[in-house]
């Protein structure tokens, strides 16, 4: 697949919606790209510079500022290994080097069989669990070169399906905003006044310069 | 006394100290709106929405609640600084936590979603902000699913959107997630990135986002940390809050300490007290230095503070007096070395990241970044010589022109020089990749001198021999 599927071209279009301005959309849309081929296809980049109104080359040119996004396919694992310094102080080093030999790829590379890409991390917000690693952006905390061996013989063999989802899948509970319930994006444009709860006088009276 | 971690939510230490925004992290199902209901929650806000919006502005003011993202900036001042008259203006929750050594923003996303959402209605209901988008960092997956559950929730339960709670207040909150992007953390980055552009700082002044941000209109950036606070001080009111922690450092504070220590966690502690000394040693924190080791040095405020060593351990977890002493609390990170410690190969993780990091915008920044994590890695290497030394400081000077801050030394013979420095550049990456360099090479010389050579004599390689020719 290639363009955005009719499931995810309506979930675009809701997402589109809730912003002032659609371009707002664009690094969530790619995610959704991401998360439909497992990487983000020149396909797919059209179809969201149409759906957004921006020209192809203002998506890549966004896409290709953050990490995250693969251009080219990767593994249908990515292992990401912190290097930074709390990881590095207890033990980073050795993760990757057990990572590394288990995976027969260097830190950048993808595996034959197309399972694993291996990468080093920066800090993953999990400091006092180091070293730590994500496997498709979910934790694994305080590990040791043996865990990593049997993290991915597991992965390899499909035990953890069910809790690592293949790479490009964020979360997986989504927002859902009820056209009943939500307020709605205004474009700032289109606002002259403040809002309903905000009194004029209260609004002087909050001593703004 | 109890430290009892709890496995659901791995790193966190409760122990026996009053506590404002992970008081219901014992709960297995803490981020349910259940849960959330039967333990207090969105009494903040209808005790607010009872009252006119200017007051409840006025109640965080006095409050002193101060920014948890790494300036500490006072809240309630903050929200002041829009101009007046100008609407739509927005709220953008700053869930970007990529400091190295930071960790509390993804726990209280998990572990407490309800919460920070219902902080995002204060903040919007006092300050006037008609709509409000949560970043989240992208690399955390499951703080987005809890999120995004807690909202679905929160929606259908009529705690946002469309006439909350039957008033006349209606909010939307959209939850937006990144794509992996150190930098995208500062604020105006931040606006970039929710705008659909590359996440690089705008320059500023003269304009700051609380005039014009999102969209061009007046934009509230506050922190997860300092969100989650604001529920507690519209159900208790600021005197509950002032009368935790200190005059200048009211409240408590969430700190993570990791590396060499003996129980590494996230502790939520008395702002403004307690000291790093309690916090590494305390039987209640850390428990001490893993193996019984000594202690060597320490990162007091996430990876951009500079280093502080044992001389400084007695001193409290409070901003002014941590930055006399030439360093900054930021984002309530503490990062220990032991006696073990590799110094220059420590402090080379830390410039990496924050060349890896550079946006790129400005030339100090990109190419010092680059140059001084080059020379870091020819000196860990083996490969340096004793001019590198001065090349560091040279390179670092360009980007941090002037006096660094440093801690002071008794064993050095060193005085404090105070925070902060000098920089050339828009934002703080640049100065964050020098920080540690500065730090390792100012307080651990002799671990540099020791790796270097001095140069060695060129080669000379004469094109034609002596005497040669014809
Ligand atoms: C390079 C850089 C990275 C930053 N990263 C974060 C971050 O991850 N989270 C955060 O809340 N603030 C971060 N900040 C601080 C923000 O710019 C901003 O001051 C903060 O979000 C304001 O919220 P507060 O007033 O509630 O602290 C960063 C600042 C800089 C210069
Ligand atoms: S200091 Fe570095 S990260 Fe910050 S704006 Fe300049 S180049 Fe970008
Ligand atoms: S240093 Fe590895 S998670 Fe922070």
């Amino acid at each position: 697949m290639a363009r955005l599927s009719p499931d995810n071209t309506i979930l675009a279009h809701e997402i589109i919606a809730r912003y002032p301005k659609p371009k707002s959309a664009l690094i969530p849309l790619l995610h959704l790209a991401q998360e439909q081929d497992g990487y983000v296809t020149d396909e797919a980049m059209r179809h969201i510079a149409e759906l957004v109104g921006v020209t192809p080359a203002e998506v890549r040119g966004t896409g290709t500022f953050y990490e995250m996004f693969q251009f080219e396919p990767v593994g249908r694992y990515l292992i990401n290994i912190c290097g930074t310094m709390s990881c590095a102080l207890m033990g980073a080093d050795d993760l990757m080097h057990a990572a590394e030999e288990t995976l027969g790829v260097h830190a950048g590379g993808t595996t034959d069989d197309g399972m694993f890409t291996l990468h080093r991390a920066e800090c993953q917000a999990a400091c006092t669990e180091a070293p730590c690693l994500q496997v498709n952006y979910r934790y694994r905390f305080r590990a040791t070169p043996d865990d990593v061996r049997t993290l991915i013989d597991d992965l390899r063999a499909g035990r953890l399906d069910g809790e690592i989802p293949p790479h490009g899948t964020l979360a997986r509970t989504r927002q859902h905003i009820p056209a009943d319930r939500g307020v709605g994006a205004v474009d700032p444009d289109d606002v002259t006044g403040p809002p309903a709860w905000v009194t004029v006088d209260a609004d002087t009276s909050q001593g703004a310069s | 006394m109890s430290a009892e971690t709890y496995a659901w939510a791995p790193g966190f230490v409760a122990g026996d100290r009053p506590r404002i925004v992970t008081s219901r992290f014992e709960y297995e199902d803490s981020y349910t709106l259940e849960r959330y209901l039967a333990t207090g929650g969105y009494e903040g806000l209808r005790a607010a929405l009872g009252r006119n919006a200017a007051d409840v502005h006025e109640q965080v003011r006095s409050s002193t609640l101060l920014g948890r993202g790494g300036a500490g900036f006072p809240a309630g001042i903050k929200w002041g600084l829009t101009p007046e008259g100008v609407f739509p203006r927005y709220l953008v929750v700053n869930g970007d936590e990529s400091e190295p050594g930071t960790y509390k923003d993804r726990l209280l996303m998990e572990r407490d979603p309800h919460q920070l959402i219902e902080g995002c209605l204060i903040a919007c209901y006092a300050a006037g902000l008609s709509q409000c988008f949560l970043y989240i960092r992208g690399e955390m997956a499951l703080a987005q699913e809890r999120v995004g559950a807690a909202l679905n929730e929160a929606y259908a339960a009529g705690y946002v959107g469309r006439n909350i709670c039957g008033t006349e207040f209606s909010v939307d909150i959209v939850l937006h997630w990144g794509a992996g992007a150190y930098v995208v953390g500062e604020e105006t980055a931040l606006i970039e990135s929710l705008e659909g552009n590359r996440g690089m700082p705008r320059l500023k002044p003269p304009y700051f986002p609380a005039a014009i941000g999102l969209y061009g209109q007046p934009t509230i950036v506050n922190n997860v940390e300092t969100l989650a606070n604001l529920p507690f001080i519209a159900a208790n009111g600021a005197e509950a809050y002032t009368s935790i922690g200190t005059e200048t450092s009211p409240g408590t504070r969430m700190v993570a300490v990791s590396g060499h220590v003996k129980r590494p966690g996230v502790y939520e502690i008395i702002n403004g007290t307690t000291t790093f000394r309690d916090l590494l040693y305390g039987e209640e924190f850390c428990g001490g230095i893993r193996d019984d080791n000594e202690l060597k040095a320490f990162v007091p405020g996430g990876g951009s503070a500079p280093w502080f060593l044992p001389d400084q351990l007695d001193l409290p977890f409070e901003g002014r007096q941590v930055g006399a002493a030439g360093s900054m609390l930021g984002s309530g990170a503490i990062m220990v070395m032991d006696s073990t410690t590799d110094i220059p190969a420590a402090a080379l993780t830390l410039t990496r990241f924050y060349a890896h990091e550079s946006c790129g915008k400005c030339v100090p920044c990109r190419e010092g970044g680059t140059w001084l994590m080059r020379i870091l890695e020819r000196i860990v290497a083996g490969d340096g010589t004793t001019e590198d030394l001065d090349l560091l400081l040279e390179v670092g000077g360009s980007i941090c022109p002037g006096d660094m801050p440093h801690a002071a030394s008794a064993d050095l013979g060193l005085e404090a020089t105070p925070f902060p420095y000098k920089m050339t550049t828009i934002c703080f990456v640049g100065p964050s990749a020098y920080v540690p360099v500065h730090s390792a090479l100012t307080l651990f010389r002799s671990e540099f001198e020791s790796r270097v050579a001095p140069v060695r004599p060129r080669v000379r390689i004469p094109v034609t021999a002596a005497g040669g020719g014809a």
